[in-house]
């Protein structure tokens, strides 16, 4: 037997921070943090394809880690770092990854490629210069169904040599 | 023999310095929406009060519904509206001959996971939880899985059409005098396959959101491959004129095949929109994708094969059994796609075909990439590597001596246009070192070689008329700006990207310069949808008309201000000059301006038709196509001999396209085609088992979810070396063919054969998993057969063939035992199409 949820009762607040802005949500305390971006803050461009932590779509990084953000509860985000998507770029610009990505069709239908894109701003942040194992792995858990990956791979790569000239010229 | 027709004369083969956007690796037009995440997929759309759908679905394989009671779901807070079938009644689907399909079952189920009832409420989980509240009692009716059950129980039928029974459909073919053919044979070979199913798992879970627009029409957006289609399903079962009705398909997060039907889904959230008044929303969870399905049939196959000594072919007899699902979707086609493209790789004096469809109460099986032929490629494939090393030829040699070539027509009449199989399998040989690898490898490492062929469009709409298949609109303004309209949908193959390239190359302009409006039926012209590999070819020539038909008016206007003939003006770098001086121009925008003041407003339309095909007897509508891709593989594999575990570290691929519009992204369609192949081949599977008997006893899918259903990751992906063919091909707009479904089937047979070379032993069925490669091998232990696979094709009762004679025979495509269908076509090409590909 169910019981009345408070399904639409936005009692829970959260503060924290998204896409380096200080944000301010109320929410159903049910609510995931997938959910929470992309319904009460409209924040879309992180995906979803099983709400079961199995397809990697819907990765964010949460303090600069990449967590699924289907499992984790909004709630739990207090006070934290959150990037997505739509944090990635600056000052106007692309961020090289996503003019790699652009650039070399490691974006086909573009589902994935979100959560793609944070795991390997990850993996740059963390290792500027990645193998391409180092770069299957960190990948791993983002399944695509178009592109076979390939280019994927190569986009990074691309986007590891930009990053290293910028700074080597800056 | 038939002789080549018209010889190529497209302006694609002119000067290839002239191309300055074709051809070229190139950013696609809709990269920057995808890298920010901004592209807008259907579950991103968010309306003001907009309510959420969920689906009541049967726990049951098959049942009858004895009653619904809705009153507490009806009467829950926050609840809606509750639908059930005596909402929806009228039936639909895709195949005009087969409407089998209701939103909202009235009264008997045939899967788990059919659809009863929906909820319509103020947040999802009120949805769900009013879901709980429903009851339906169920009356349980025998349960089909497979279709060996299902002829041999003719009732309960699943269906009340069909052949017969538990049949939905029974198809015989014979193309000359196939007894005769195995007759004049030095060797007969008969092998018996079974291809598993599989799903398209696109990433994107389906979803719509339907809304009553503030003057009553009704509007869509959904994921979905075929808005045409949509369209016409949604008309029909709500009963509203198709002019009040829009149907806009959101860019699709994948879909492989897996949203060209018209979902249940999709009619129910659009009924509750109207009746609501107010927009409602529906996203499927990722086990509700698993339901809806349409993916791969498994296939039961028997292949016959006459050969002479020096490996030539002298008949085939191919026997299809196809489990298909609950329903027909796209199934009639399906079936004859089975039996469509053996003659159209290799040359097949004399072909009988025996393809039999049954329903079963699992999820309906449909079109997955490569849609009914990438099972019997697998067959035929691998049966050649049979015969190769019985008759001491080299797999390789044996397909080039047998290889089909351009402007042939073949047994079933198809006409081929250019083909390059044969340059395919030689770049292949070389490229992977095949020579010095073919069973000289070491013990446990082996390769294997695999061809194929698909077609560029199918040349018959769904819907028989004499209406154009695509069409394309250009609209001009004073800016210098170019909007392109067309029905086209963005599945993320870059359909959007192939016709920005081509305006853009023919005006002079960049791709970015041009804005799309695709897949929406109430701003452009109706394409017929992404399936079938059809856009480019298809849209693509009509998006050349209509750009070539504006650069004729611009070209006019802009003559007299330089003062030179028309033909004398180039446009390029979006500047239109004189090719004599090219200082002497003007911008394309004056060009523009130049025009509008003298014609009026600009803008020009442009559509396509496939010339009529040369297969006039019943069934003969499946298959053709304005021309064939062709693709050779070479795949090499390291099995261990202990625990069976296949790893592939290389695959060598070369594709016959014509031309590549833009390599960028035809490499990633090839790439991701060896990708999903490699996951048929290794892994995938739409399997189902039976709950025990005292739980229901239900036939449920065995592992509806993305981490059970295992598919490649990024770990598991080898190196792949890409080759193109490109000979432009006189059908395809700048010579184009198809690229996102040809080169996926050569996979499966190539992995099978190299798993034979690696350890010598035969899997005749695919997924090719450890368990069934140590199975092999203890056979071969025990000195028994080394194989894997089926042992028997059941009787089925097929129905005398049509007997086809072949062109060599004198036959004119229609059958000779039944009455002439229609009048021999007209000549291939159009003088239309010839002035505009001239010009």
């Amino acid at each position: 037997m169910v019981t009345i949820s408070p399904a639409s009762q936005r009692t829970a607040q959260l503060r924290f921070t998204l896409n380096g802005e200080q944000t301010d949500v109320s929410f159903a305390p049910y609510k995931t943090l997938l959910e929470v971006l992309r319904e009460d803050l409209n924040h879309t461009g992180t995906k979803h394809g099983c709400e079961l932590g199995e397809c990697g779509a819907c990765a964010v990084l949460l303090d600069g880690k990449p967590v699924l953000s289907c499992l984790l509860l909004a709630l739990e985000c207090s006070g934290r770092d959150v990037l997505t998507v739509e944090g990635l770029g600056s000052d106007g610009q692309l961020h090289p990854l996503q003019e790699a990505f652009a650039d070399l069709g490691a974006a086909q239908c573009g589902y994935c490629t979100p959560a793609i894109l944070v795991t390997a701003k990850a993996l740059l942040d963390q290792n500027p210069h990645p193998t391409r194992d180092q770069i299957r792995e960190a990948l791993s858990g983002n399944l695509c169904r178009c592109t076979g990956y390939l280019q994927i791979f190569e986009a990074v790569e691309a986007a590891v040599l930009e990053i290293a000239s910028h700074n080597k010229s800056a | 023999m038939p002789q080549p027709t018209d010889p190529p004369e497209t302006k694609s083969n002119g000067n290839e310095g002239d191309l300055r956007v074709i051809g070229r690796p190139r950013r696609r037009v809709d990269a920057r929406a995808k890298v920010t995440g901004q592209t807008r997929f259907a579950d991103d759309i968010s309306l003001p009060r907009m309510a959420h759908c969920k689906l009541l679905r049967s726990p049951h394989p098959h049942a009858r519904i004895r009653s619904i009671d809705i009153s507490r779901a009806a009467a829950y807070p926050g609840v809606y509206l509750v639908l059930t079938g005596k909402d929806l009644p009228i039936e639909y689907g895709i195949l005009p001959v087969s409407q089998d399909e209701q939103a909202l079952c009235l009264d008997h189920v045939r899967h788990v996971g059919d659809p009863v009832a929906a909820v319509i409420a103020r947040e999802e989980l009120i949805a769900f939880e009013g879901l709980d509240l429903i009851q339906v009692d169920y009356e349980l009716l025998t349960t089909i899985s497979d279709p060996e059950e299902a002829l041999a129980t003719p009732t309960p039928r699943i269906h009340d059409y069909g052949d017969e029974g538990n049949i939905h459909k029974r198809v015989a073919l014979e193309f000359g005098n196939v007894d005769q053919g195995f007759a004049e044979a030095d060797e007969i070979f008969e092998d018996t396959f079974f291809y598993q199913g599989s799903t398209h798992l696109p990433i994107e879970q389906h979803a719509s959101v339907a809304t009553k627009d503030p003057d009553g029409k009704l509007t869509i957006w959904t994921s979905t491959q075929t808005p045409h289609y949509l369209h016409r399903a949604l008309a029909k079962v709500l009963e509203m004129p198709p002019a009040h009705i829009r149907v806009i398909a959101t860019p699709n997060g994948g879909g492989f095949g897996g949203k060209s039907d018209p979902f249940n889904h999709e009619i129910v959230v659009a009924k509750a929109a109207l009746l609501l008044d107010r927009p409602v929303k529906i996203c499927l969870t990722r086990e509700e994708v698993f339901y809806c399905h349409r993916g791969r049939h498994p296939v039961l196959m028997n292949f016959k094969t006459g050969v002479k000594k020096d490996g030539s072919l002298t008949a085939m007899h191919l026997q299809t059994l196809i489990d298909g699902g609950a329903y027909g979707s796209y199934g009639v086609a399906s079936t004859f796609y089975t039996g469509a493209l053996q003659t159209t790789t290799y040359h097949v004096p004399r072909y009988r075909f025996q393809g039999c469809r049954t329903f079963t109460n699992k999820p309906p099986c449909g079109p997955k990439r490569g849609h009914g032929t990438v099972q019997p490629r697998f067959g035929q494939e691998v049966q050649l590597d049979k015969i190769a090393e019985k008759l001491q030829i080299d797999p390789a040699d044996l397909r080039l001596r047998i290889a089909e070539s351009s402007n042939r027509v073949t047994a079933n009449f198809f006409r081929l246009s250019t083909v390059n199989l044969a340059e395919c399998i030689r770049r292949i040989v070389k490229s992977s070192g095949w020579r010095d690898k073919f069973r000289k490898l070491p013990e446990g490492r082996g390769i294997g070689l695999a061809c194929s062929a698909y077609l560029t469009g199918a040349g018959l709409p769904i819907y028989w008329n004499k209406m154009p298949h695509s069409g394309v609109q250009l609209k001009f303004d004073r800016g210098g700006g170019v909007t392109l309209f067309c029905g086209a949908t963005e599945i993320g193959q870059g359909s959007d990207d192939v016709l920005a390239s081509i305006v853009a190359e023919v005006l002079g302009l960049d791709t970015f310069d041009i804005r799309l409006y695709t897949g929406d039926t109430d701003l452009g012209p109706v394409d017929l949808g992404s399936y079938s590999s059809r856009v480019t070819i298809m849209a693509g020539n009509a998006a050349l008309q209509a750009a070539e038909r504006a650069k004729s008016l611009l070209a006019e206007a802009v003559a007299e201000r330089v003062g030179v003939p028309p033909e004398r003006l180039r446009f390029a770098g979006k500047r239109v000059f004189d090719s004599a001086a090219p200082e002497n121009s003007v911008t394309f925008q004056e060009a523009v301006c130049l025009a509008e003041a003298r014609f009026g407003t600009i803008g020009t339309v442009g559509s396509y038709t496939p010339p009529k095909s040369a297969a006039l007897y019943k069934g003969g509508g499946v298959g053709p196509s304005p021309t064939y891709s062709y693709t050779a593989a070479v795949v090499e594999v390291a099995v261990n001999p202990v625990t069976g575990w296949i790893t592939v570290p290389k695959i060598w691929i070369a594709h016959d396209i014509g031309r590549a519009l833009n390599p960028t992204l035809v490499r990633g369609q090839i790439e991701g085609s060896v990708y999903m192949g490699l996951g048929e081949a290794l892994m995938e599977e739409q399997e189902f088992r039976r709950l025990p008997k005292k739980l229901s006893h239900a036939l449920v899918h065995k592992f509806p979810s993305i981490l059970e259903y295992k598919s490649p990751t990024s770990l598991d992906m080898p190196e792949v070396f890409t080759e193109l063919v490109e000979e432009p091909d006189p059908q395809g707009p700048f010579g184009a063919k198809e690229v996102g479904q040809g080169p996926l089937l050569p996979i499966m047979p190539a992995v099978a054969n190299a798993v034979y070379d690696a350890v010598g032993v035969r899997i005749d069925e695919v997924p090719i998993t450890p368990e069934k490669i140590m199975k092999a091998l203890a056979e071969k232990k025990a000195g028994r057969a080394p194989r894997f696979g089926p042992s028997h094709f059941p009787h089925v009762d097929w129905p005398e063939a049509l007997r086809v004679p072949p062109p060599w025979e004198g036959g004119d495509g229609n059958a000779i035992n039944d009455a002439p269908r229609r009048a021999k076509p007209a000549p291939q090409r159009t003088p239309e199409k010839d002035k505009v590909l001239s010009s």
